[in-house]
């Protein structure tokens, strides 16, 4: 396993928000890495840090937000305390991010092309018209119908599914190391999102580049992923290989996650549920985070914070369940 | 074999049409609203009678505005003088037909100068926020506090009284507004997603200004434009009538206003009209503003759209 190397490593990263009514600790010394042509999921619920990871990554969290500690690493090189200058050419030329929702994610006022084209115009310093060339070209591969057409219209003239098609095309222009995906088919139907999933997959295939993928849906990542962090309250969990995650899951949260999901097969009368909820995190839980909704709790659970302990090569698990042996050190 | 070179006139011309009509669409739509609406209907007709005679009122003009012909002086209104003469027997009507270019330049230089000087610093306010934003909008704030024609006053009596030095008075106090309306889009816009997915692509500060933001705040910019014009003009009158602007025997509107003021029981005709030119042109603006407003407001141009149709329709059938 040793012979593939890492292209991302996010190490011990702390963000946090500054807002008055106190500090939002929104990563708490959050640490994974990627392997190159690998796609990495990252899942849990809503506020756990998902978005916060991906635009601390871009060094884009936005004001009263600062990454305080940690590093991330792109090919070894620290992005964090990089220049905004610096960023930017590492911004859509080395990582590139598609996003949420693609219809307030594009200029209502401009072409579908002209958008598409940008990163060529201002990356690469390709001429206009060769810019827009190679945009209908990336149009096309992206599965656009009839993309010469489509590169003329305006974003509302398009279907939510060509839109995030448009906003893939855009993403792969200077064919990124790094694709972050921030649940990029949340705002799309069933069959779209399919669509735009195998998309994805084979577009990363083509271009050989590796996946940050940002989801809730336990579904996608079992489709998509080749390895998965489970993100609870700003912290990693767990992180293992996708396989792993559904046989054989460590942590507490992570196995009340794959309860609660719906099944085809068995039918049950109430969909299981994880009792209580997020926590703020302006005071968040002391020690493990998740020691208050936790059925497995132990009384050093909200004393110390767990540390990350291989349960198994390649698969950590935060939790003082595993790795007793520690607790005296 | 067919290269696009030699492809029929009729069939490029059909491929023109194709290409052009989402955008001969709006535009058609867009005077549409405008037409129906009468009064800015009248207000596009004044404000294009201005520019008429701001471009050929001196060739029109039937006696020379400038020479004195004191014989003549305070004739009333008659046949061989329309509009009557003044102190000096200069034909009052000559006079405001070469006049209004000096007007109509003053809205136009003021504009020229004040509307991108603020919109570059409400944008750059809006756009990069914290101290910047901080240091601009406190100068607007305190450009605002003051009252515009006052201030503008002071600056003319500084630079020293003449229809050039009133202009740049008035393009120094009137970019104050357009610095506000700019930022205020500007920090709508900012917080837009696709300026974030921007962002993420690695586009530039001033990139982001100039492709994102200004294009969104063209349409009140447009709105507020045409609503000025009448206003500077009004102020350009304004400071001329107070003895800053436009010097004798220049043939200013507001300096007529003011020369014919100490006459005015014995020949009300000499600040009687051009007064009214004033408050006619400043009108004229007005309604053609707000018209342009309406016919961007989009609720409004759907709502018509519909009509619009209906009546094209209707009037295809019939043929």
């Amino acid at each position: 396993m040793e012979a593939r190397e890492n292209l991302l490593v996010v190490d011990r990263l702390k963000t946090q928000f500054f807002t008055y009514g106190g500090v939002v600790e929104a990563l708490d010394e959050v640490s994974f890495e990627i392997e190159r042509g690998e796609i990495f999921g990252l899942v849990g619920e809503s506020g756990c840090g998902k978005s916060v990871t991906a635009t601390s990554i871009l060094g884009l969290v936005a004001k009263p937000g600062k990454i305080v500690s940690g590093r991330v690493l792109l090919d070894g090189e620290n992005l964090v305390g990089k220049s905004e200058q610096e960023m930017n050419r590492v911004r859509g030329s080395r990582i590139a991010m598609i996003f949420q929702d693609p219809t307030s994610s594009l200029n209502p006022l401009f072409r579908i092309g002209y958008q598409v084209a940008e990163p060529y115009i201002y990356h690469q310093r390709r001429a206009k018209r060769q810019a827009l060339k190679d945009a209908t070209g990336i149009l096309a591969k992206t599965g656009l119908p009839d993309a010469v057409e489509k590169s003329r219209n305006y974003p509302h003239e398009l279907s939510g599914g060509m839109r995030q098609r448009a906003m893939i095309a855009m993403s792969l222009t200077c064919e990124p190391d790094l694709l972050i995906a921030d649940e990029p088919t949340t705002n799309l139907d069933v069959t779209i999102g399919r669509q735009i999933l195998d998309l994805v997959k084979d577009l990363q295939r083509e271009f050989g580049a590796s996946v940050l993928w940002i989801t809730h849906d336990m579904a996608v990542v079992a489709q998509m992923c080749d390895r998965v962090g489970v993100m609870y309250a700003g912290t990693i969990v767990e992180k293992t290989d996708v396989r792993t995650l559904f046989r054989n899951a460590k942590h507490p949260y992570t196995e009340r996650l794959l309860r609660a999901i719906p099944s085809a097969v068995k039918s049950a009368d109430k969909l299981e549920e994880i009792p209580g909820s997020v926590p703020q995190l302006i005071h968040p839980p002391t020690g493990c985070r998740f020691h208050p909704r936790c059925d497995h709790v132990m009384e050093i659970c909200s004393r110390v914070k767990p540390l990350e302990q291989e349960v198994e090569p390649g698969h950590t698990v935060a939790c003082h369940l595993f790795g007793r042996e520690r607790e005296g050190t | 074999m067919r290269i696009p070179g030699s492809m029929l006139f009729s069939s490029r011309y059909r491929l023109l049409q194709k290409r052009l009509h989402p955008i001969t669409k709006e535009w058609g739509l867009t005077f549409y609203v405008l037409r129906h609406s009468m009064l800015a209907v009248v207000g596009g007709l004044i404000a294009l009678a201005f520019l008429l005679i701001a471009l050929f009122g001196s060739m029109l003009a039937p006696y020379d505005p400038i020479s004195a012909n004191i014989q003549d002086r305070f004739q009333p209104p008659s046949a061989s003088h329309p509009l009557g003469t003044d102190t000096m027997g200069r034909d009052v009507m000559s006079r405001m037909l070469a006049g209004a270019q000096h007007s109509i330049k003053a809205g136009l230089i003021v504009l020229a100068i004040a509307v991108p000087l603020g919109v570059l610093l409400g944008g750059i306010a809006g756009l990069f926020g914290g101290w910047i934003d901080e240091v601009i909008m406190r100068v607007t704030d305190m450009f605002l506090a003051f009252p515009s024609l006052v201030l503008a006053m002071a600056f003319s009596a500084a630079l020293g009284p003449s229809l050039f030095n009133a202009m740049i008075a008035l393009s120094v106090v009137w970019w104050p507004m357009y610095a506000r309306l700019v930022r205020g889009q500007a920090l709508a816009v900012r917080e837009t997603s696709y300026v974030e997915a921007a962002r993420s692509r690695g586009a530039s500060n001033w990139h982001i200004m100039f492709k994102h933001i200004l294009p969104n705040c063209l349409s009140p910019i447009l709105v507020t434009l045409t609503l000025d014009m009448g206003w500077v003009i009004t102020a350009a009158a304004s400071l001329s009538f107070l003895g800053f602007g436009a010097q004798p025997p220049i043939p200013e509107w507001g300096r007529m206003v003011s020369d014919g003021r100490i006459y005015m029981l014995r020949a009300w005709w000499m600040s009687v009209f051009p007064g009214l030119g004033i408050v006619l042109v400043v009108l004229g603006f007005n309604l053609l503003g707000d018209g342009i407003r309406d016919s961007l407001d989009p609720k409004l141009r759907r709502l018509t759209e519909v009509t619009w149709k209906r009546e094209k329709t209707s009037s295809s059938s019939t043929d």
